[in-house]
C-alpha cells in the first residue's frame, strides 16, 4: 500500500482568521493527503510537538501577521532540536519577496505567496517529502 | 539507536513513527510489536464516542487535564472513521486540544480511515498498543458515533464513555440500536443548553430497561467548554474502572476484546491472501466464466481455492 503523505497545517501568530490555512488544508486533502489541522494562534513549540506526535512529512504554515521572520525559523530550529529536520517546512501567506532568501537560508524549504496556484504547493510537497 | 530501543527509552518520535509504520502494515514494525507485546497491557483504555459535534474533543481535553492533575500521563487517539476510505482527509480534533500539545505527559495522534486493510479498528488497536508500551497511564480513543465502525473501535477499550447532547430526541432512539449498549458511562454534554435534564432522564429510563446488569451506567451532566462537571465525570470513570478491576470483569472484557481482535485479524489475512492470489492469477476470472456457463459450480471452486490457499 502506498504511504499517504501527512501534512500538519497550522496558523502561527496572533492575528485573527485562518481562511488561508483552511483553503490550503482543503486543497491538500483533495490532492489525497492526510491533513492534521491545528487551527489558530499556534506557538512554534505547539506546532513542533504536534508535528512529532503526528509523524507528519510536512509542516505547512500560513502566516499573515508579519512575524514570519521569527516564527518560521523558530519552527525549523525546534524541529532540528528534536532530530526531525527531515520534516519539510513550507510557508505561505503575506510574506514580502525580499524576506524569502532569508527564510530559505534559515531552512524553510519554500514560500508560497498569495496568488500561487494551490497545485504548485501540492506538486512541491509531493516532490520534496522524504519518502 | 533502533526504533524499538528508542520506544522503550520513551522517545516520542519513535512511538509516532512506529504508529505510522503499523498503519502502513510494515512487517518489521509488526515484528517489533510482537516482541514487545508482553510489555503492553498497563494503560487503561477509555473509548469516547457520540454524535458528530457533541463536544467529544473538548471533553477529552478537559478529562486529560484532570488526569494530569492526578499526575497521570495520557495518550489520545482521535479517530475519524467517516473520512473517505481512499484519498485525503482533514483531521481537526487537535484544534480543541492545543494546550495539551506541549505537555510532555500527553501524546495526541489523529487517524483517518484511509485504505486500512482490515479496517480502522485494527489500525487503532495497533496505535493503542504502541502508546501503551511507550508507557502512558491512560489512553483515550475518540471516535464519532454513527455506526458499526465505532462499535468496532470501542471493542479495544476497557471503559466506554458515550457523549450525548440535549435535544437528541428521536436520535436517541436511533442511537439506542446497537450503540447505547456499549456505553459504560454516559455524559450529557452542553448541559448549558435547554433540555439537558430531560435528555439525561431519557437516557436513564432507557438504561433502566437493562436492570439485571451488574453495572448500571451512570449519567452525568457536563459542560465541557466551561469545564463543569468534569471532576464528577472522572469520578464515574474511575468507579467503572474500580468495578472492572475488583472482579474478573476486567480480564473477561480484555479477553472478549482480544477474541474480537483475533477474529478480525484472521478475516483480514484470509481476505488479503485471496485478493492477492486472485490478482496474481486469472484463475478466479476463468472459474467465474465456467460457473456462468454451468461447466462447474461455485461451491467446488471455493473448495479448490481454499484448499490451495497458503495462509
Ligand atoms: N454550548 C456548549 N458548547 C460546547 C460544549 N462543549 C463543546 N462545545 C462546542 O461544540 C463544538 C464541537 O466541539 P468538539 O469538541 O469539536 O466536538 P466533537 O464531538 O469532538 O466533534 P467531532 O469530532 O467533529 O465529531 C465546539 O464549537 C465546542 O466549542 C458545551 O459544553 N457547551
Ligand atoms: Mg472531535
Amino acid at each position: 500500500m502506498d504511504k499517504l503523505i501527512r501534512v500538519l497545517v497550522a496558523k502561527p501568530g496572533l492575528d485573527g482568521h485562518d481562511r488561508g490555512a483552511k483553503v490550503i488544508a482543503r486543497a491538500l486533502r483533495d490532492a489525497g493527503m492526510e491533513v492534521i489541522y491545528t487551527g489558530l494562534r499556534q506557538t512554534p513549540e505547539q506546532i513542533v510537538s504536534a508535528a512529532i506526535q503526528e509523524d507528519v512529512d510536512c509542516v505547512a504554515l500560513s502566516i499573515l501577521s508579519g512575524a514570519h521572520n521569527t516564527l518560521l525559523p523558530k519552527v525549523v530550529e525546534l524541529l532540528e532540536a528534536e532530530n526531525a529536520s527531515d520534516i519539510l517546512v513550507i510557508g505561505g501567506g503575506v510574506i514580502p519577496t525580499d524576506d524569502i532568501p532569508f527564510l530559505k537560508e534559515k531552512g524553510v524549504k519554500e514560500i508560497f505567496t498569495p496568488g500561487t496556484p494551490t497545485q504548485t504547493t501540492i506538486d512541491f510537497i509531493k516532490a520534496n517529502v522524504a519518502q | 539507536m533502533d526504533i524499538e530501543k528508542r520506544l522503550l527509552a520513551g522517545d516520542k518520535r519513535a512511538a509516532a513513527r512506529l504508529i505510522s509504520l503499523l498503519e502502513n502494515k510494515d512487517q518489521e514494525a509488526l515484528a517489533i510489536l510482537k516482541r514487545l507485546y508482553p510489555k503492553s497491557g498497563n494503560a487503561y483504555v477509555i473509548g469516547i464516542t457520540g454524535p458528530p459535534g457533541a463536544g467529544k474533543s473538548t471533553l477529552t481535553d478537559k478529562l486529560t487535564k484532570a488526569l494530569r492533575k492526578e499526575g497521570k500521563t495520557v495518550g489520545i487517539i482521535a479517530v475519524d472513521p467517516t473520512s473517505p476510505f481512499t484519498g485525503g482527509a482533514i483531521l481537526g480534533d487537535r484544534v480543541r486540544m492545543n494546550e495539551l500539545s506541549t505537555d510532555p505527559g500527553v501524546f495526541i495522534r489523529s487517524m483517518g480511515a484511509r485504505g486500512h486493510l482490515g479496517g480502522i479498528s485494527e489500525a487503532t488497536a495497533s496505535a493503542i498498543k504502541v502508546l501503551d508500551i511507550y508507557g502512558l497511564d491512560y489512553i483515550f480513543v475518540e471516535t464519532v458515533g454513527v455506526g458499526q465502525s465505532e462499535v468496532d473501535i470501542v471493542k479495544n477499550c476497557d471503559t466506554t464513555l458515550m457523549v450525548m447532547v440535549p435535544g437528541l430526541g428521536d436520535d436517541i432512539q436511533a442511537i439506542k440500536a446497537g450503540v447505547m449498549e456499549i456505553g459504560d458511562v454516559f455524559a450529557v454534554n452542553k448541559s448549558d443548553r435547554d433540555g439537558a435534564k430531560r435528555t439525561a432522564r431519557e437516557i436513564d429510563m432507557m438504561l433502566d430497561y437493562n436492570k439485571d446488569a451488574l453495572w448500571r451506567p451512570p449519567v452525568k451532566m457536563v459542560v465541557a467548554s466551561e469545564n463543569q462537571g468534569v471532576d464528577e465525570l472522572i469520578k464515574a470513570l474511575h468507579e467503572h474502572r474500580d468495578f472492572m478491576k475488583s472482579s474478573d470483569n476486567f480480564i473477561k472484557r480484555r479477553a472478549q476484546n482480544a477474541k474480537n481482535e483475533v477474529v478480525e485479524l484472521i478475516k483480514e489475512r484470509i481476505e488479503r491472501t485471496i485478493l492477492d492470489q486472485s490478482k496474481r492469477e486469472e484463475r478466479l476470472e476463468h472459474a467465474a466464466e465456467r460457473i456462468a456457463k454451468r461447466e462447474i459450480d461455485p461451491f467446488s471452486v471455493v473448495d479448490d481455492v481454499v484448499g490451495k490457499m497458503n495462509l
